[in-house]
């Protein structure tokens, strides 16, 4: 009787997914800086629409765009958008969907001194080109009257692997001193003038916290997860400020008017009193025509939600919502998205 | 030497005549098929070194023989040199040898000599166990309980009492080479230790009785084991070094990263494998890839020259002491 029971129970389970649609499954691959959005996100997408099996690799930004090109995967993710080379390697026309905003956080370790030490832009260049040793340096007491700064010697940690977050520090960098443009440059690895490297986010805030004297930068979330004491940075209306989701998204919201058709941008350095200095918008790669219409149909759906409610779980995680008219500018790219040039989203 | 020869000679065609008696074709398809195995190695190294140089040559073309000394390592401005982790990959495993060898050939002695029974199980499986360990486990321990000790004690003190030597000069951060170099000996510390008990537990009883019963002391007895062993003791050592070259996670994690050559100890440093593991996922443009597939190309041929070199040197110091025992 019980086994009767068990028999029906189990047949009538199976009905019930036998009666959806067929299932598609994504593959995405790319940065390592939304990974944790990205896999909350597609737990709760599995929740509106079970039918889409979704599957992202964080293999770093410079991987996802390898991967997007060369089309092992069905969308790619970068923390900084493609070169021009890379769009004409790429081929076919590619569309940047931001998904989402993020901030790299200025962390120290300075017994004594409490999280919230002020920093200029001129300043954290000069300490990662090495020019400023010390933690007594002048330039830095100037800023923060009342704290008094040890006599010690600056560790600079910087991110040893090809980073996203590496590439959004340093072309705020590059924007705010004009001796990093000409030793340094732009790129997720650089050849760093100063300091030591560890390996990933956890590698740079591992050694921060454990040496005396250091300073590093790493994502804003690594920074609230560990409790490291992060700096304020002056913006460019002269106002220090801790990175903070209203801080990001401001800084999205301040250079809308700039952002080209193309979505393809970059919001460090932005102008306005309440923007956080280094923060970066992410984005999600895909193909404007796809080479499959289920597939096709299935990435429009997602990003079409990603870019709408998937934005309420950003917050939680320390990363920032779009603001709300770049979402506007992003749902026109979207629309684009298309299959034997007939447009997959009706919208 | 030719007497040797001839004895082999003698046996293979003992062997010969043994074969066509007999099991011929058995023995023959035999034979070809274990050299077709032995030749699979020969093939494999030399298809890969292959591959690794035709991955590169657009490297290999532009940079030259420039590449094997330069210096700069700059992925923005298209400048690449293999010379700082060519350095740091030879200081580090050379570094880890120097400590582990002595460390790992006092365990396997203890071990398979005077060890009591119920103790050799015991030691065996802990140092078993560590081979087992994750490296990028060893990499967390490095950071977290090796480095602020190297920081806080031991590189303090180094300081203090050898800072007169430029290996042990500068600011003790207890990240860089000495770190890299300790990490390392601890993770091939249990492959020698295997090894070299099992080849020292390999040598006949009768060399010890014997030698025993010639009125020797156990010193001198464990003596003319390690002289008996020494060829499988080399093969210990040079596998501890294969794996201490190519090790990337846990060196990665201490050793600090830097491409800069440095003789203090306590300055940071980098590895071939590091720098391949580190930066191929973000190698954004082709050259870029190639620099680093031409940095496996070298790191194949160090391999390769620090075997030789390494078989080299045990070999001359066994052939001495060979001489010495004759006389």
């Amino acid at each position: 009787m019980l086994l009767l029971c068990l028999l029906i129970l189990s047949t009538g389970g199976c009905g019930g997914t036998k009666d959806g649609a067929e299932e598609v499954s994504l593959q995405g691959a790319g940065a390592t800086f939304p990974y944790p959005l990205y896999s909350k996100w597609i737990s709760e997408y599995h929740k509106v629409n079970a039918r889409v099996r979704l599957d992202y690799q964080s293999i770093g930004s410079g991987g996802g765009i390898k991967q997007l090109t060369e089309r092992t995967v069905d969308f790619g993710a970068s923390d900084v958008p493609m070169t021009d080379e890379q769009l004409r390697t790429a081929a076919k026309e590619v569309l940047h969907i931001p998904s989402a905003l993020g901030a790299v956080a200025v962390i120290y370790n300075l017994p004594g001194v409490a999280s919230g030490l002020k920093i200029t832009s001129d300043l954290l260049a000069d300490i990662f080109l090495g020019k400023i040793t010390k933690w007594n340096h002048p330039g830095i007491s100037a800023h923060n009257p009342g704290v008094s700064m040890p006599n010690a010697d600056i560790l600079v940690v910087h991110r040893t692997d090809g980073s996203g977050t590496t590439a959004v520090f340093v072309d705020y960098l590059n924007k705010v001193s004009s001796e990093w443009v000409g030793r340094v440059g732009r790129g997720t690895s650089v050849n760093w003038p100063a300091g030591i490297g560890g390996k990933g986010n956890e590698g740079v805030a591992g050694q921060v916290k454990q040496t005396a004297g250091s300073i590093g930068y790493v994502e804003l979330a690594y920074a609230e997860q560990n409790q490291i004491a992060y700096a304020e940075i002056r913006n460019r209306s002269g106002i220090f400020l801790k990175p903070s989701v209203a801080n990001i998204t401001a800084a999205a919201a301040s250079m809308s008017a700039q952002v080209p058709d193309d979505l393809r941008v970059s919001i460090t350095d932005a102008e306005g009193p309440a923007v956080y200095p280094i923060s970066a918008l992410t984005y999600i790669l895909v193909f404007r025509e796809q080479v499959d219409e289920q597939k096709g149909k299935a990435v429009g759906d997602f990003l079409w939600w990603a870019i709408h409610d998937g934005q309420k779980f950003t917050g939680p995680l320390q990363y920032a919502p779009l603001p709300d008219d770049l979402v506007k500018k992003t749902e026109t790219r979207l629309r684009l998205l298309s299959f034997n040039n007939q447009p997959l989203l009706h919208r | 030497m030719s007497s040797l020869a001839l004895r082999d000679n003698e046996q293979s065609g003992l062997m010969a005549r043994w074969s066509r008696s007999r099991h011929r074709w058995s023995d023959v398809l035999f034979r070809r098929l274990t050299a077709c195995f032995a030749l699979s190695i020969l093939i494999l190294l030399v298809w890969m070194l292959i591959t690794l140089a035709l991955n590169a040559r657009q490297a290999l073309a532009r940079f030259g023989w420039g590449f094997l000394w330069g210096r700069t390592w700059d992925p923005v401005r298209e400048q690449f040199g293999a010379l700082p982790f060519v350095y740091g990959t030879i200081v580090s495993s050379t570094l880890a040898l120097c400590i582990a060898v002595p460390l790992s050939l006092g365990v396997a002695i203890f071990l398979s000599e005077h060890a009591p029974r119920g103790w050799e199980n015991v030691v065996a499986f802990l140092v078993d166990t560590l081979a087992a360990i994750p490296s990028v486990i060893y990499g967390l321990w490095g950071i977290f309980i090796l480095s602020p000790a190297l920081r806080n004690y031991i590189e303090p003190w180094l300081a203090s009492t050898f800072g007169f030597l430029p290996l042990f000069q500068g600011p003790p951060y207890g990240i860089g080479m000495l770190a890299g170099g300790i990490i390392l000996a601890i993770m091939v510390l249990p492959i020698i230790t295997a090894v070299s008990r099992d080849v020292l537990q390999a040598v006949p009883n009768t060399q010890r009785e014997a030698a025993l019963s010639l009125g020797a002391t156990r010193w001198e007895t464990t003596r003319v084991v390690l002289a008996h062993a020494r060829a499988g003791l080399t093969g210990a050592v040079i596998l501890g070094l294969g794996r201490a070259i190519g090790e990337t996670m846990a060196v990665t994690m201490v050793i600090g990263n830097r491409p800069e050559i440095s003789y203090s100890l306590f300055d940071p440093s980098y590895t071939i494998a590091s720098v391949i593991a580190n930066e191929f996922n973000e190698a954004t443009y082709e050259l870029y890839v190639q620099a680093l597939i031409e940095l496996g190309l070298i790191l194949f041929l160090v391999t390769l020259i620090v075997n030789a070199v390494a078989r080299l040197l045990v070999w001359s110091v066994t052939r001495r002491t060979r001489e010495v025992q004759r006389v």
